[in-house]
């Protein structure tokens, strides 16, 4: 029995330790047949139990996990959009949604009930298959991701030995959703923002891979639990102050990702000025709405590897100081990113094509590369972090960035006042 | 034979990659073609974990799925206006292209035949359900550090001509 099983070996779910005490958490082999064997069939009648069909069983608790994760990861989109909006509001000097639930809470509810019952309107002229599929392309490959996020010590659906390549792997699938939207809806729109949105996504790709790489080189592994585990030691063992390096790194990461998921300064897959709203122009009702769920899925899930990849994970800021198993920090962490996200969309202006494609090509994918040969330098200078390697890397950080703020205000002050138009 | 879950996986994956591929040879739509494309790509990064070689699956998954079908699809949208087939292509076809193209297939497959008889791996691996070993590990020794660093050198120079060729095929000419 197999390796179907061995793919969700070490699957740390265990949750419920304090409901089944009896599952044997160290052998971890399957949760799913160990919690029938000895969680459920002890507690059905003798001739049901003498007949239970444990393979189909533990098919069946795996869909029930799957069901929760696509039942509970919605959620989130909806306190996002709220969030967003109001966010939003108070940057412009606005109050946001008000009129729904108290200060506009239900908002978004109240949207989705609209949504729901709009009318699918499927272009006559295109696709219909493609138009059909596309949606769920995209939806589906947002929500694979969140497999291998571990949310905290204990919740993690598969704890891959490949984990973070699986999550590049799996949203680069995302392209081929938004290529299938905007060629089957047959309009202008539709296919110039996914045309747009694709080079985007595998430009921004390469400075993503090569970022993550840093991160892989220190921890030698591509599993997420080995990557949270190294940064144990509390806030100065978070591998974005680890090195000089990764400390440059951690803001290509960030950046590309905003680019990744379309958002601004980096939204001209759906730049509404120009193309109305890109890929899913053609799109109303539900189908609408989980190209709306998937972007916000994915603004989450794009944090919440950031945090588990630079920022610790579910690990505290003092070692051993994580709070219900580390779920409410790893959440205050990643939130933290999503509004550094909103708060970019709402302050700065849109790029232009070729400053898009040179930011990534004559900018980034340079320095990435640097990053690497600094990392694997470091690596052979410093082979295990010591006080002395950490006090290194802190001081190079800080005088840095002091550095960059003095440079960056003597060009600031350089410039000629904007002249009236 | 005993029939399992990993079976009853096995199989739905073996006839998911069989079927779209069968498909895209088929379908006289080239966009349908190439969607088809991605659905047997990722039926053989299916069957790559089913061989224990996860890495495997998921550069898959990256490199054929994520960047050769999008750079397909590019291709396919921004050069031909009329993306059906048209239907009388087969009377172009003559017997000798048919012949030609035949004992190529022929021989490719009793290449792939020789290749899965003669590997030793598929048969003796011990199926006792413990966790995969991470693969990247032996592949990173085997690439960079034992037999196979010279071909992978090679591969990699052959690469960087081939990118700096693009980029010098389609920059615009400076003149000064």
């Amino acid at each position: 029995m197999p390796d179907f099983r061995a793919m969700f070996a070490n699957s740390d779910f265990n949750v419920s330790e304090g409901f089944f005490p009896n599952i044997n958490l160290q052998e971890k082999l399957n949760w799913a047949e160990e919690f029938i064997q000895n969680v459920l069939i002890p507690r059905l009648p003798e001739a049901v139990a003498a007949h239970f069909p444990v393979e189909l069983g533990t098919t069946l608790v795996m869909f029930a996990c799957a069901g929760i994760f696509v039942g509970v990861v919605p959620l989130l989109p909806l306190v996002l959009v709220l969030a967003e909006r109001k966010v939003a509001a108070r940057f412009q000097n606005r109050t946001g949604p008000m009129r729904v639930g108290p200060w506009g809470t239900l908002q978004t509810l109240a949207d989705g009930i609209k949504l729901i019952f709009k009318e699918d309107f499927i272009p006559p002229q295109g696709d219909r298959l493609l138009f059909l599929l596309a949606p769920y392309v995209i939806f589906a490959c947002s929500f694979a991701v969140f497999a291998a996020i571990p949310f905290s010590q204990n919740i993690l659906v598969s704890d891959f030995n490949i984990g973070i390549f699986y999550i590049m792997a799996i949203s680069s699938v995302i392209v081929m959703g938004v290529i299938m939207a905007g060629w089957s809806s047959n309009s202008k729109w539709s296919l110039l923002g996914s045309l747009r949105s694709a080079a985007q996504i595998v430009s921004y790709e390469i400075p993503l891979g090569l970022s993550i790489l840093t991160v892989v080189m220190l921890v030698e592994s591509l599993s997420m639990t080995e990557i949270v585990a190294s940064q144990s030691n509390g806030v100065f063992s978070w591998l974005i102050f680890r090195t000089p390096f990764t400390f440059i790194a951690f803001f290509i990461f960030f950046i590309s990702a905003i680019a990744e998921v379309n958002r601004t300064p980096f939204d001209l897959p759906e730049a509404e000025s120009e193309i109305v709203a890109g890929f899913h122009t053609e799109y109303s009702g539900m189908r609408f709405a989980l190209f709306f769920i998937a972007e916000y899925a994915n603004m989450f899930a794009v944090s919440a590897i950031a945090v588990t990849l630079f920022l610790g994970g579910w690990e505290g800021a003092l070692p051993g100081f994580d709070i219900l198993g580390g779920m409410p920090g790893f959440v205050i962490k990643t939130l933290a990113l999503v509004f550094l996200m909103m708060w970019l969309r709402w302050t700065l202006p849109r790029l232009r094509v070729d400053q898009l494609m040179n930011l990534c090509w004559k900018y980034f994918i340079p320095i990435a590369f640097f990053n690497i040969l600094g990392t694997g330098i470091w690596g052979l200078i410093f082979p295990e972090d010591t006080l002395v390697s950490i006090t290194i890397s802190c001081t190079i950080i800080y005088s840095g960035l002091i550095a960059a703020y003095a440079i960056a205000g003597r060009v600031m002050a350089q410039k000629p006042a904007p002249q009236p138009s | 034979m005993e029939f399992t879950l990993k079976t009853f996986i096995f199989y739905g994956f073996a006839l998911m990659t069989v079927s779209s591929a069968l498909l895209v040879v088929t379908v006289r739509n080239i966009v349908h073609a190439a969607f088809s494309l991605m659905v047997t790509l990722f039926g053989i990064a299916g069957l790559y974990v089913f061989l224990q070689a996860d890495f495997l699956a998921a550069t898959q998954v990256i490199v054929y799925v994520g960047g050769i079908l999008v750079l397909i699809l590019f291709g396919v949208m921004m050069t031909s206006g009329r993306l059906e087939m048209p239907s009388q292509v087969k009377s172009h076809i003559e017997r000798g292209q048919l012949l030609l193209g035949g004992a190529v297939a022929l021989a490719l497959f009793m290449l792939l035949l020789t290749v899965i008889a003669n590997t030793p791996a598929w048969k003796n691996r011990i199926d006792d359900g413990t966790a995969l070993p991470p693969t990247t590990e032996r592949i990173g020794e085997l690439i960079l550090n034992g037999p196979f660093l010279l071909p992978f050198e090679v591969v990699s120079v052959l690469l960087l001509v081939a990118l700096i060729g693009a980029a010098l095929i389609s920059r615009k000419e400076v003149r000064d």
